[in-house]
């Protein structure tokens, strides 16, 4: 398979030094797994730190006095409550309601914000965003190229990723961040992750991505049973999955609001007016028909992405993400159902490829960490 | 390089037969399992289930895929390895021993003959892998 016509992170390279299966991900040549394979990398990560090449995301900087207003009119957070140093789960919406993107707002000053956007949206959403900006004084730069990231995430990490910064990352809290220096190399140091579990994502110039990978490798002792894994997309997936993160393209789409995907939280109607906050106010007046729900599966079998999913007899959803739970042990997955029907214990059949399996709706989240005893 | 045993014979579709006379055991290759990733789940038939050739007789599922198993030769399932999915591991770990899915009586014993050699198999999997 040629991967010639595939976008590349600076750190491709490492990726199949290491053994990793690479795989076409929305035009980006990555790794599905490495050498050890998504369970023992899904593991590793809960038990003591996965690293993760996140380096296809899009960073958006929007510079100028008029920053805050204009993410503001675009997100369905509120720009306005971040202070310095402070980063925020978002989404930019259309006229309708409907998810365009989601994506971390980071406030580095009154007039400085930066917004890391998925890789598969990240020209959608620069032309949704450049288009969007009427006489308003910012200045928008799309810096993705500039940059790689890197996770690292698990028990361990901040242990790890101490031993190369003089950054006093305990005193970064949880959706918080900073610039440092990691390994001697300028970085943006964000207490954030996708995987349930604690941990970091560091941004720097992409030209150090080598340098950082293979340190972060060689300081998590990669190689020891107990150290650090590289990890690829599949354990990224079952991560996110177990801790109930959205994922675009499946819980979160155009026409997809937020309200309809358990988004309410970063939905402030009453921080001001936003592109689709009508239409979202009058949803939320009405209550939405439809609801993303968790549901844990009661009979052998694995309920995957798109099976539809029967109330009785009735067709009443679909799933958005189904996958087993290595944590877990279970086989899990996140559905659409009509609202009235989405109740905790409330049994679905979902069928699986021709044969109807019994499911139930469970709380979210699947998983959460214990939280590490302060030190 | 894929492990291919001698004494067994093999398919396009990546299983694996071991002809005891009238009966037949089968499972996937070692190139199957590799390509699959971690095996998560196993989908047999049962007891007494009857099969044409080249029939799907179920599937084998890894977390990012499933990959259904087809019957090379006509016949009755006699025994199930049931307990393979307390450990599904196994698939990846012994693929030719202990994570054999199905014993089945033949309809035509000599059906296997028909089956691709270790050698032959092992071409096919140089030209197509």
């Amino acid at each position: 398979m040629s991967s010639d016509n595939l976008k590349k992170t600076p750190l491709n390279a490492a990726h199949r030094d290491l053994g990793g299966k690479m795989v076409d991900f929305g035009g980006w040549d990555m790794p599905v797994q490495y050498k050890a394979g998504v369970i023992e990398e899904h593991l590793r990560t809960r038990n003591h730190a996965g690293l993760f090449d996140v380096s296809h995301m899009g960073e958006i900087w929007v510079e100028g006095t008029d920053a805050i207003d204009f993410v503001n009119r675009l997100t369905t957070n509120d720009v306005t409550k971040l202070i310095d140093g402070q980063a925020q789960y978002s989404a930019l919406t259309n006229e309708n309601g409907g998810i365009v993107d989601d994506l971390l707002v980071y406030r580095f000053d009154c007039d400085k914000l930066l917004l890391v956007v998925n890789a598969g949206t990240t020209e959608k959403d620069w032309d949704w965003i450049t288009s969007h900006k009427g006489d308003e004084n910012v200045a928008l730069i799309n810096a993705s190229a500039d940059y790689c990231q890197i996770a690292v995430q698990g028990p361990d990490a901040i242990d790890i990723l101490q031993k190369l910064t003089d950054t006093n990352l305990s005193e970064i809290k949880y959706y918080h961040f900073t610039t440092g220096r990691v390994d001697d190399v300028e970085a943006i140091i964000s207490r954030t992750g996708y995987t349930g579990e604690d941990g970091f994502e560091v941004y720097a110039n992409a030209k150090y991505a080598e340098q950082l990978w293979n340190k972060f490798l060689e300081t998590g002792r990669y190689g020891e049973a107990d150290g650090i894994l590289p990890a690829g997309l599949a354990a990224r997936n079952t991560l996110r999955l177990e801790a109930a993160m959205s994922l675009y393209g499946h819980e979160l789409g155009d026409d997809i609001t937020p309200l309809e995907a358990n988004l309410g939280w970063i939905t402030k109607l009453q921080k001001g007016d936003f592109i689709g906050r009508e239409k979202l106010a009058k949803q939320k007046e009405e209550g939405v028909k439809r609801r993303i729900v968790g549901f844990e599966m009661k009979q052998p079998g694995i309920a995957r992405d798109g099976y539809d999913v029967y109330i009785g007899s009735e067709k009443a959803g679909y799933v958005t993400s189904g996958s087993p739970a290595p944590f877990l042990k279970k086989n899990i997955g996140l559905a659409f159902v009509p609202v009235d029907s989405a109740g905790v214990g409330q049994e679905l059949d979902i069928d699986v490829r021709g044969k109807r399996l019994k499911a139930e709706i469970v709380a979210l989240p699947f998983y959460k960490r214990e939280k590490r005893a302060a030190a | 390089m894929a492990n291919i045993p001698e004494n067994l014979r093999y398919t396009k579709d990546h299983e694996w037969v071991a002809v005891d006379g009238d009966t037949a055991s089968l499972g996937i290759t070692d190139y199957a399992q590799h390509s699959l990733g971690d095996v998560v789940y196993i989908d047999l038939p049962r007891v007494g289930d009857k099969f044409g050739a080249h029939e799907a007789f179920g599937s084998v599922e890894s977390v990012k895929a499933v990959s259904e198993i087809f019957t090379p030769i006509a016949g009755e399932v006699i025994e199930v390895n049931d307990g393979l999915n307390d450990t599904p591991e196994k698939v990846n770990a012994d693929p030719y021993g202990e994570a054999w899915f199905v014993k089945v009586k033949m309809d035509n014993p000599g059906e296997a003959d028909a089956l691709l050699s270790g050698e032959e198999y092992e071409e096919y999997l140089s030209n197509n892998g």
